[in-house]
């Protein structure tokens, strides 16, 4: 009873939302937006989108510029670059980064990359943007709410960029941040300041990830538009609904792990210590488990790679069919996929932990629920690859990282049948093998999905096109050079490289790979300079690049497409549409495309 | 598809919320999910230590005090009263949801009100106890009690207890906070012009939560 009350106050705000919003379209504008309200504190989803996607890209050009350092120094350990001194100071003395400072650079690279980048980055973009756009709502569920949602990232990101400039240097124990190093200031000058940094940042990032989930969840459950039932709901959209249900359940159990990391760090507490020499001194620390911080940590940490990835599966499934002109190819099993992977997520994370002291009977069912994993990511790739096939594919620069995505995920998901079997893992545990991995299924795949999710989608943010050409460059250098840094790696990790060694010089078994490293960094070198390529067309074009002309330019049948080319506040300046049909009508009865908005008419063939 | 023939509503096919619950509500629905995984996460990991331990303090010694007893033998006496008190809190913030679908604004005030007096009760509580545990010698990282089996304790019977009591312990202090808040709206009549209740129930929701958190902690630490 109450309920009705509530929700017709609800529609009645939402309607008076729409008609002051068509007033504001008009000559006189009562409430003016001012700069602050419009580009700062924004409430408006489009414009959080664009600040989601631009503190990204800052936080990718620093993380992936770390990694150009620290290729530097496992391709040239012995050379010395003076440059490095005046960028790192006493970091690299003498132009040579000291161990310390390649600690740094590595954990940095994988916190900012996975955190920053590719969750805030793509997921808070692409949902912001996308899910009221696609569902038919006029802005989210709380505006406000998804506006600190913004701000606690951006807090985040202030701690952890304080973190690079303190004295001791920033959390160097690597982006899973394992106890007893990070736990023991003495153990590491990066377990010092830096690391409570760390944690305080990543604390903000867990409060901007519940603050937008939940609006991300409430919005698709209670705001679609009439007719947009849950099976009509363009793959983008059930894509960010499982990606913020993982969200909202996952980070939890992150903070629980860190609110006792903190405590082991400040309080005198054994949670995860027990029995310990640091620098020759025995601690009273007792009782405690470094391996329930695992479980605590990749309880979120493996649910934190399908976050990663599920939204670029959804965006990749969109372009896909958007641009072959083919429905997408078993709808109903790419959602139904979504969901096993999603359930899946939760039940795999100790396939992390096979060889750190983890019970071999307990590893036994882990590998099972990993390999399970194989089943629906096939479905997923034999529907895009059957989406394509035969289609009459536009390769715009979105379709080409969509079809690359596609690529690296098979390639990237492969070796993770190797990586997921236990007593294959014992051999490949801890070395290249497993960066090859996870860079290429994870972190190439990711950034392909969010490339396709730019290229695409530019035209809705800013009402102008990137630039082809720059495209087109940008497409053929990352897919040949991802490949180029990510395949020799596969062989280092076969032949027992293991993964974070700060010079392999010392070895004589790994000395055979002294130029196969410089090789891989000379293509990173020349990856990262192409990805500033991009850079630059993305802020060239806001100002000059190509217009557009049309509110549909990709004559695609879902909803955002059917806003004005630039949008208000509010979305539809009228009405919001209703739905009749699924997301999917390409090339259907003699038609290239039929819009969600279009009624199904009385002799139409079913799909 | 097929036209709308039915007179049935579909709930499902947009316009409408599927559950017939506003935004709101479906939010701290899904807040308190993930809390529950916080605490879930917590508890886990008091268990996890603690069957890894051979031995472990035996509640009924160490949460043997009443305020004002002495060296009286109680043991569990006080924390039933907490939890009694904190039970209570929640059968009144019943009675103000109940009181809020009426829109009886005065039964809403009042019922609220006693709530937020059990909430601070209940936190009094928590803090006696805290500092008779401390002037015992316990702490985070201080453990003044040996294993029921007679042997040194380490320090994560007390390491946890302070950390998971004093989590769920921020957790009322903020449902306290959250319900003065709401109490303030009440008297302002912000609620009576918007025409319904529903943050009563919002609060309402959370306040359980605590509560049921509260059991699942009170069965951990002092009854297991």
């Amino acid at each position: 009873m109450s309920n009705e009350a509530t929700l017709h106050s609800h529609q009645q705000e939402a309607t008076h939302g729409a008609v002051a919003h068509d007033h504001g379209n008009g000559h006189e504008h009562h409430h003016e937006d001012s700069f602050i309200s419009k580009y700062v504190f924004s409430m408006d989803h489009k414009m959080i989108a664009k600040q989601f996607l631009i503190t990204g890209i800052i936080w990718a050009v620093i993380g992936a510029g770390f990694s150009v350092l620290f290729r530097l120094q496992l391709a040239f350990p012995d050379a010395t670059f003076p440059f490095l001194e005046s960028l790192l100071g006493h970091w690299a003395k003498g132009g040579h980064i000291s161990a310390e400072a390649y600690y740094a650079l590595v954990t940095m690279h994988g916190t900012i990359l996975v955190f920053f980048v590719l969750t805030a980055g793509l997921s808070g973009t692409f949902s912001n943007l996308l899910i009221p756009l696609q569902v038919g709502a006029r802005d989210m569920a709380s505006p406000f709410m998804n506006m600190l949602s913004y701000w606690f990232f951006f807090l985040a990101s202030l701690v952890m960029t304080a973190s690079l400039f303190v004295q001791t240097g920033p959390a160097s124990g690597g982006w899973t941040s394992y106890p007893p190093l990070s736990a023991l200031g003495d153990a590491s000058i990066g377990s010092k300041i830096g690391m409570d940094l760390w944690l305080t940042s990543m604390a903000l990032f867990v409060v901007s990830q519940l603050l937008g989930g939940l609006n991300y969840i409430s919005t698709i459950l209670n705001m679609r538009t009439k007719g947009m039932s849950m099976t009509k709901m363009p793959l983008t959209i059930w894509a960010f609904f499982f990606t913020a249900i993982l969200g909202v359940l996952s980070f939890p159990v992150l903070l629980s792990g860190f609110i006792l990391l903190l405590f082991d760090r400040h309080a005198g507490t054994s949670f995860y210590l027990s029995d310990l020499f640091v620098a020759g001194k025995v601690l009273s620390n007792e009782g405690g488990s470094a391996i329930l911080y695992q479980h605590l940590f990749w309880f979120l940490g493996h649910p934190e790679v399908y976050i990663i990835i599920l939204p670029a599966m959804g965006m990749v499934s969109e372009v896909l069919a958007v641009s072959s002109r083919k429905p997408i190819f078993g709808y109903l099993a790419m959602v139904g996929s979504l969901f096993a992977i999603a359930i899946l997520a939760f039940l795999v994370w100790a396939h992390h932990m096979f060889v750190t002291g983890l019970n071999p009977f307990l590893g036994a069912f882990f590998v099972l629920l990993t390999l399970l994993i194989a089943v629906p990511s096939a479905i997923k790739v034999f529907n895009w690859l059957t989406t394509i096939w035969k289609g009459s594919i536009r390769f715009t620069p979105a379709s080409l990282f969509s079809i690359g995505f596609v690529s690296t995920f098979i390639s990237g998901g492969l070796t993770g049948i190797w990586l997921g079997n236990s007593s294959i893992d014992i051999h490949l545990h801890d070395t290249y093998f497993v960066i090859a991995h996870f860079h290429i299924v994870m972190g190439v795949s990711a950034f392909f999905g969010m490339f396709a999710g730019i290229y695409h989608w530019y035209p809705k943010l800013y009402g102008r096109y990137l630039n082809g050409t720059l495209g087109y460059i940008h497409f053929w250098i990352t897919l040949v050079g991802a490949y180029l840094i990510f395949w020799p790696m596969h062989y280092e990790g076969m032949a027992g490289m293991p993964r974070r060694y700060y010079d392999y010089s010392n070895w004589e078994s790994f000395k055979q790979f002294v130029e196969l490293n410089k090789f891989i960094s000379i293509v990173v070198f020349t990856v990262f300079a192409t990805q500033l390529l991009f850079v630059f067309n993305f802020f060239y074009s806001i100002f000059k690049g190509r217009k557009l002309t049309t509110t549909n330019p990709w004559d695609a049948t879902t909803l955002e497409w059917t806003t004005p080319i630039r949008p208000g506040h509010g979305n539809w300046p009228g009405e919001i549409p209703e739905v009749h049909r699924w997301a999917y009508d390409y090339s259907k009865d003699g038609k290239d495309f039929i819009p969600q908005t279009v009624p199904i008419g009385p002799d139409e063939s079913k799909h | 598809m097929d036209t709308a023939v039915t007179a049935k509503k579909k709930w499902w096919s947009g316009g409408y919320s599927p559950f017939n619950v506003s935004y709101g509500k479906l939010m701290m629905w899904y807040f308190l999910m993930s809390d529950a995984f916080t605490f879930g996460a917590l508890l886990i990991s008091y268990g996890t230590i603690r069957f890894m331990s051979t031995s472990w303090p035996d509640p009924n010694e160490v949460f043997r005090s009443f305020p004002g007893m002495g060296e009286a033998h109680m043991p569990l006496v006080f924390v039933s009263l907490m939890t009694f008190i904190l039970i209570m809190s929640s059968v009144t913030m019943v009675l103000a949801v109940h009181a809020g679908h009426m829109r009886d604004r005065k039964a809403v005030v009042k019922w609220m009100a006693w709530t937020i007096v059990g909430g601070i009760a209940f936190l009094s509580c928590q803090a006696w106890e805290w500092t008779h545990l401390f002037h015992e010698g316990a702490w985070w990282g201080r453990n003044p009690f040996s294993n029921i089996n007679g042997t040194v304790a380490s320090t994560n019977f007390t390491n946890f207890f302070f950390t998971i009591t004093g989590f769920h312990g921020l957790h009322v202090t903020s449902g306290v906070v959250l319900n003065i808040v709401i109490l303030a709206n009440v008297l302002k009549g912000t609620y009576e012009e918007r025409g319904h209740y529903e943050m009563i129930e919002k609060v309402g929701l959370y306040w359980h939560f605590v509560d049921l958190v509260w059991v699942f902690v009170f069965t951990c630490f002092y009854l297991l």
